[in-house]
């Protein structure tokens, strides 16, 4: 019979720190694990890590495993620990999140427990397909996790470490090991963290710089007393002031909708007026506000002050976005303005010695070409298909232009100087016929039921982009609005209309809108 | 070139007698095999041990300098196979794989070589990949070794004993003549800890000894009548020399406790796992003392009968911990003491799960479910009866069901595998969906989001294989993947060689990214890159003109999606008899990344002129429909909350971590997408011309800017 080696005759109570830490494939999360087991033996602890390498280094979601613990003074020689090669829901001393969601996995899984665990994350996202696909929202709320976390971890701290990775030159990893430094859970000095790194040799300095950032950030989360990090909205919507610019035409309208327009209409109203405006001229901004004046007089009519004017505020938003519909003529505009040429090298972070061009990828068919032609023009090329089929063939092709360049500035920057003659084409025909139908059907819904006005209006969500992608929107917003026909008069029709917005949204070839129609059809 | 490099860690291969050696399991077992003395080494990539092959790969100085000879075998079968070395002749040779599936591959070889026995130690290290993490179908490599005779190692977890288990498992090959797996699971192979090392041992024999005067014996080989002989050996002599060496040298172990009428028996690999759990009872402590006494099987094949009875006569109740299914430990141990009148009552599966991985959840609910039937008065009242709500029932943990994304594994930033999906989707827009065969390797995240593309995958270059009864006359054919990787492990054969035989009117996609990718990035046959050790750049077109393919295109840029998507049209809809073949090949962007980005960024630092793409998009371009993400699901790609009020949906963002692979732009031409996606050429260390250049043409562009933006009011 064999005797483990043993410190005293009865059980030992010593217990192995356990470590989580859960990252994505390719974050560097097995350096942070090596860091953590070298630091704990050259403190003379014992250390086990492990992890499930696999498929799972090809971004997916993994969990590394560490448990480490001082061997007792005076200890027999050959005295390993029996450590546990998986997390121990309910006894794990710190959870690393290297993102926000893996955190919100982490408590899933059992590993965070109000009684021992601090839970030390990067709030940082990066969303998952599943996230991204969605033709709507599909982005998880991270104010659940910040609610969750404040319920399962004895300590949260959270900040943005992959924006501080970044200022660093490094990766979250090395901030991540600067706030578990400054968490105090290791009993180790921070000059003993930062010898590790010194020691394993490679990038230093930026992992340095990086693993300072993490302990001062850990540090200023600390001093803000409550042991939870609370949560805080990344990112607000941001409406200009409806004030004057110093352009007496546009001015006027900005008087002109101050006096008329209810206040708590004003915020959309100023983004709407900017949008239409910067998008065409100031006399789109008049029909901008004209079309809108007639929707709140129908709001007024039907109690619109009790209800904070929802159906003038949603129409501001809904209208102004059909009006900046999406043409060549706007792309071609957008593309060639010296504000966006700096941003381009902003978003991109290049450095001021260094020169930048942009390709930009573009594929016109004849049905854009045509909806930019005069409107009588247009419909005589749609309506012969034998030409229109063999313009097309000349016209459809990708086209990759190079917008710095000359050559192909020029005929870009031409293009958006025709918006000039928009009213004249034939897709501003289509686009204000269609706008117009959908607003009188609005106006025809607001006198007898008000939300289902509101919801109405709202469908205009679902149109979006160009070619392919706004036919398949248009296609949506008719299957909406033909469902919502069915459902009006019924007392829960702005309902059902939500519900329709919503499954359209969901996915790309529209199962979810089928069958949420063929749900009112059932009953209808 | 592998993704992982070794190349630091391999000097603690060299480490002397004494001397403590720190670091991974894969590490220590191949440290374990030089201190054993083995002539020849050979393997198959892939997960758990595909870094074991990397360490071996890195370790070729070492290997060299003791003479040992390592081959990257074309498949497990070839590493299977070359263990006949140890056949007549007594060199230790030793292969590893990933198992279950690798036995699955190496099965013939495997069986042949059991049958007539080896002179040599022969050891088959195979990374059971099972429970969390795996890749493959949930099985046991122990029932093969018990259908062959192949004895199983399952060593406790911490290095010290991984490395006792091969010098143990050579010794008990050769006193048995029978070959000997050691298995270690995904985490073993992953642990770090320490042993303490010995010398390195030169092979005794020699490979060239055996070939200056080779030796034949045909009572060896598997032949009538020879055959049936070999049967009888097994069990007359290899077994019986097989179980006297492991009790004599007492490879099983026994752990005493005072609870002397219960016991439990483990399987190696699942004891610190039991240790935990009877720690977490309070019956154990992190030192390896306990109150429950363990009988630990070192080796789970073949159970040695007289151990099982002497720990079981004397107990009550015992638990066998036996990860997995069938329970064979069990099964093999209730007849053991049925056969001898013993009463003890065994539990097993029951209070343990008959399927699924040991968590530890898992394994404490067993453990304690065990002493509450067999001796409930060992456990605490609270332990007895824990009532406390855990904190997963609080409703704001449960609310993250909704919130918290499943993160399964996909392509890298920049894979040019994504175009050739994105281009098979855009070809099902056209001519609707089509059955397509799945094969091993990363392709087969196709079959996840935002892809969806693959029905099944039925195993290692067995994608064009999988279609073969769709050879029926239709207006669609079937369409085939297969990788670089799973073509030269058996797919010229089995899949391209089968369907050209069979007349068979398909499309076979190979995807060919220069390495075994999935596995990390290891040297196949047709890898572009020149390796010293071994022989490439044989392209895989030849091969599959070679046996007979007469509609073959190469595709040498994966990201022309155009291009991509009008050869997978072709391919569908031409008349041409028999299989039609597409190779697309674009180098890993893991490996080229690798590659390029040092030396990229020297030549910057050295004032080079060079230019860096990367893609951006136009925010107040994109409207937030997502299309082109159902596309790519390329991790830079991805979405941002916008402030603009007038936009409700996220848009389109692509971060710093983009390597301008050219997907984004070529996709959104090619599926006629917005036009949001610009490429930024930055241009470092401009030269003089360049600045030139730029001057005169920010001149002129910024003089018409200036000027339309005098004439007109822009908020943007």
């Amino acid at each position: 019979m064999n005797v483990a080696p043993s410190i005293s005759p009865a059980l030992d109570t010593a217990k192995p720190l356990s470590i989580a830490v859960m990252a994505m494939g390719g974050q560097g999360g097995g350096v942070l694990v090596d860091w953590i087991v070298a630091l704990c033996e050259s403190q003379g602890w014992a250390a086990q890590s492990t992890s499930v390498p696999g498929v799972a280094q090809r971004t997916g979601a993994t969990v590394y495993f560490i448990e480490v613990l001082p061997l007792p003074p005076g200890a027999p020689k050959g005295l390993r620990p029996i450590l546990s090669l998986l997390p121990v829901p309910g006894e794990v001393d710190i959870v690393i999140g290297a993102e926000l969601m893996e955190a919100g996995r982490a408590m899933q899984r059992g590993f965070v427990t109000p009684d021992r665990t601090t839970l030390i994350a990067s709030s940082h996202r990066h969303y998952a397909v599943a996230e991204k696909q969605s033709p709507g929202d599909g982005i998880g709320e991270a104010e659940n996790v910040f609610a969750a976390a404040a319920a399962a971890s004895k300590r949260f701290i959270a900040f943005d470490m992959a924006e501080l990775a970044e200022k660093a030159g490094s990766v979250v990893s090395a901030v991540l090991f600067g706030a578990v430094a400054a968490s105090k859970t290791l009993p180790f000095e921070r000059a003993a963290f930062e010898a590790t790194i010194r020691a394993a040799g490679v990038g230093v300095e930026p992992s340095l710089r990086a693993f300072a950032f993490g302990y001062d950030g850990a540090l200023a989360e600390a001093s803000h007393g409550p042991a939870h990090t609370a949560f805080k909205a990344p990112i607000a919507k941001r409406y200009p002031a409806l004030a004057p610019v110093g352009n007496a035409a546009y001015d006027a309208l900005v008087a002109r909708a101050q006096k008329e327009f209810p206040h708590p209409a004003h915020d959309m109203i100023g983004a709407g007026l900017q949008r239409v405006v910067d998008y065409q001229d100031v006399a789109y901004g008049k029909e901008y506000l004209d079309l809108l004046a007639g929707i709140l007089a129908l709001d007024k009519a039907n109690d619109g002050e009790a209800r904070g004017y929802v159906l003038t505020r949603t129409a501001a938003k809904y209208i102004a976005t059909a009006m900046a519909y999406d043409d060549v003529f706007r792309v071609a505009d957008l593309k060639t303005r010296g504000s966006r040429f700096e941003r381009v090298r902003k978003e991109i972070a290049a450095a001021p010695d260094q020169l930048v061009y942009t390709t930009e990828y573009m594929h016109p068919r004849m049905e854009e070409v045509c909806g930019a032609l005069p409107a009588g023009l247009g419909r005589f090329i749609e309506s012969r298909p034998g030409l229109f089929k063999a313009l097309d063939k000349v016209v459809n092709r990708g086209r990759r232009v190079q917008t710095g360049t000359i050559r192909w500035f020029l005929p870009l920057y031409f293009l958006g100087g025709m918006r000039r003659f928009r009213r004249g084409t034939l897709r501003h025909r289509n686009e204000v016929a269609h706008r117009d139908a959908w607003l009188a059907k609005v106006k025809a819904a607001a006198p007898k039921n008000y939300d289902f006005a509101v919801e109405l209006l709202q469908v205009r969500r679902l149109v979006k982009g160009y070619s392919d992608t706004h036919a398949r929107g248009t296609s949506k917003f008719d299957k909406v609005m033909l469902g919502a026909a069915k459902v009006e008069g019924r007392p829960d029709a702005a309902e059902w209309v939500r519900r329709l917005r919503e499954a359209a949204l969901k996915d790309e070839d529209g199962i979810a809108l089928s069958g949420a129609l063929k749900t009112i059809d059932s009953f209808v | 070139m592998a993704e992982r490099s070794f190349a630091k860690e391999v000097r603690d291969l060299e480490l002397g007698a004494g001397e403590e050696f720190r670091g991974e399991g894969i590490l220590a077992l191949t440290k374990a095999l030089l201190q054993s003395g083995v002539g020849y080494v050979g393997g198959y990539q892939g997960a758990p041990i595909s870094h074991l092959m990397d360490v071996l790969n890195d370790a070729q100085d070492t290997l060299n300098k003791l003479g040992v000879q390592f081959s990257n075998s074309a498949s497990e079968a070839a590493a299977a196979a070359s263990l006949a070395a140890s056949v007549m002749y007594p060199i230790r040779g030793a292969v590893t794989f990933k198992a279950p599936v690798g036995v699955n591959v190496a099965s013939d070889a495997l069986a042949n070589l059991t049958s007539g026995g080896v002179t040599g130690g022969a050891l088959i290290i195979i990374g059971e990949d099972y429970g969390e993490g795996s890749s493959i179908m949930q099985e046991r490599s122990h029932s093969f070794a018990m259908k062959s005779q192949i004895w199983l190692l399952d060593p406790r977890p911490n290095l010290e004993s991984i490395v006792k288990s091969v010098e143990d498992g050579f010794e008990l090959s050769e006193v048995s003549n029978t070959p000997v797996m050691l298995e270690v699971r995904i985490r073993a192979c992953h642990v770090h800890g320490s042993f303490i090392a010995k010398d390195n041992k030169p092979p005794a024999f020699t490979l060239q000894q055996a070939l200056q005067a080779p030796v034949r014996d045909t009572s060896r080989i598997v032949l009538p009548p020879a055959s049936y002989l070999h049967e009888k050996e097994k069990i007359e002599q290899r077994w019986p020399n097989a179980v006297k060496f492991i009790k004599e040298r007492k490879l099983n172990e026994f752990f005493d406790g005072d609870l002397t009428d219960l016991g439990i028996i483990v399987q190696g690999g699942m004891y610190n796992g039991v240790q935990r759990a009877l720690e977490r009872l309070g019956l154990a402590d992190v030192w390896g003392k306990t109150r429950v006494p363990i009988y630990c099987m070192n080796v789970v094949y073949p159970v040695v009968d007289d151990e099982v009875a002497d720990f079981c006569a004397t107990k009550k109740a015992v638990l066998i911990v036996e990860e997995g299914q069938p329970e064979h430990i069990e099964q093999s141990i209730a007849t053991i003491l049925r056969r001898r009148d013993i009463n003890t009552k065994i539990y097993g599966k029951g209070v343990l799960p008959m399927a699924g991985e040991y968590t530890a959840d898992v394994m404490l609910k067993g453990v304690r479910d065990f002493l509450l039937g067999a001796a409930p008065g060992v456990l605490s009242d609270q332990v007895r009866a824990p009532n406390q709500p855990t904190i997963s029932d609080d409703p704001r943990i449960k609310a993250l069901a909704g919130t918290v994304p499943p993160r399964p594994p996909g392509f890298c930033t920049g894979c040019p595998e994504r175009p050739i999906f994105a281009a098979m989707k855009l070809v099902e827009q056209e001519l609707g969906p089509h059955h397509i065969a799945g094969d091993i390797g990363c392709h087969l995240f196709a079959c996840l989001p935002p892809f969806n593309l693959g029905a099944t995958t039925m195993g290692y270059g067995l994608g064009p294989a999988s279609n073969a009864a769709f050879n029926v006359k239709t207006d669609k054919k079937s369409i085939a993947m297969i990788g670089d990787g799973g073509f030269w492990h058996n797919g010229l054969t089995t899949s391209i060689g089968n369907a050209v035989y069979n007349k068979h009117d398909s499309v076979i996609v190979v995807v060919d990214n220069f390495y075994s990718s999935a596995t990390g990035g290891q040297d196949i046959l047709s890898s572009r890159a020149d390796n010293p050790e071994r022989s490439t750049q044989n392209p895989i077109t030849k091969a599959v003109e070679g046996v007979g393919v007469k509609w073959v295109r190469q595709i040498d840029r994966t990201y022309d999606v155009g291009k991509m998507r009008d050869t997978l049209k072709e391919a569908l809809t031409t008349d041409t008899p028999g299989p039609k073949v597409i190779v697309a090949s674009s180098e890993c962007m893991l490996n080229k990344q690798r590659r390029v980005k040092p030396q990229f960024n020297k030549a910057v630092k050295g004032g080079v002129r060079m230019v860096r793409e990367r893609f951006g998009v136009d925010e107040d371009v994109c409207t937030g429909d997502h299309a082109c993400i159902r596309l790519s699901g390329c991790p830079s790609l991805s979405v941002k909350r916008t402030d603009d009020p007038l936009k409700d949906d996220p848009v389109a963002a692509i971060d710093n971590t983009c390597v301008g692979c050219g997907n984004c732009g070529e996709v959104s031409e090619a599926a006629v997408l917005c036009p949001s996606f610009y490429r930024a050429d930055i241009v470092y260390n401009p030269t003089g011309w360049d600045r030139f250049v730029a001057k005169l043409r920010s001149g002129v562009i910024g003089f018409l800017q200036r000027r339309r933006a005098r004439n007109r009011i822009a908020f943007a």
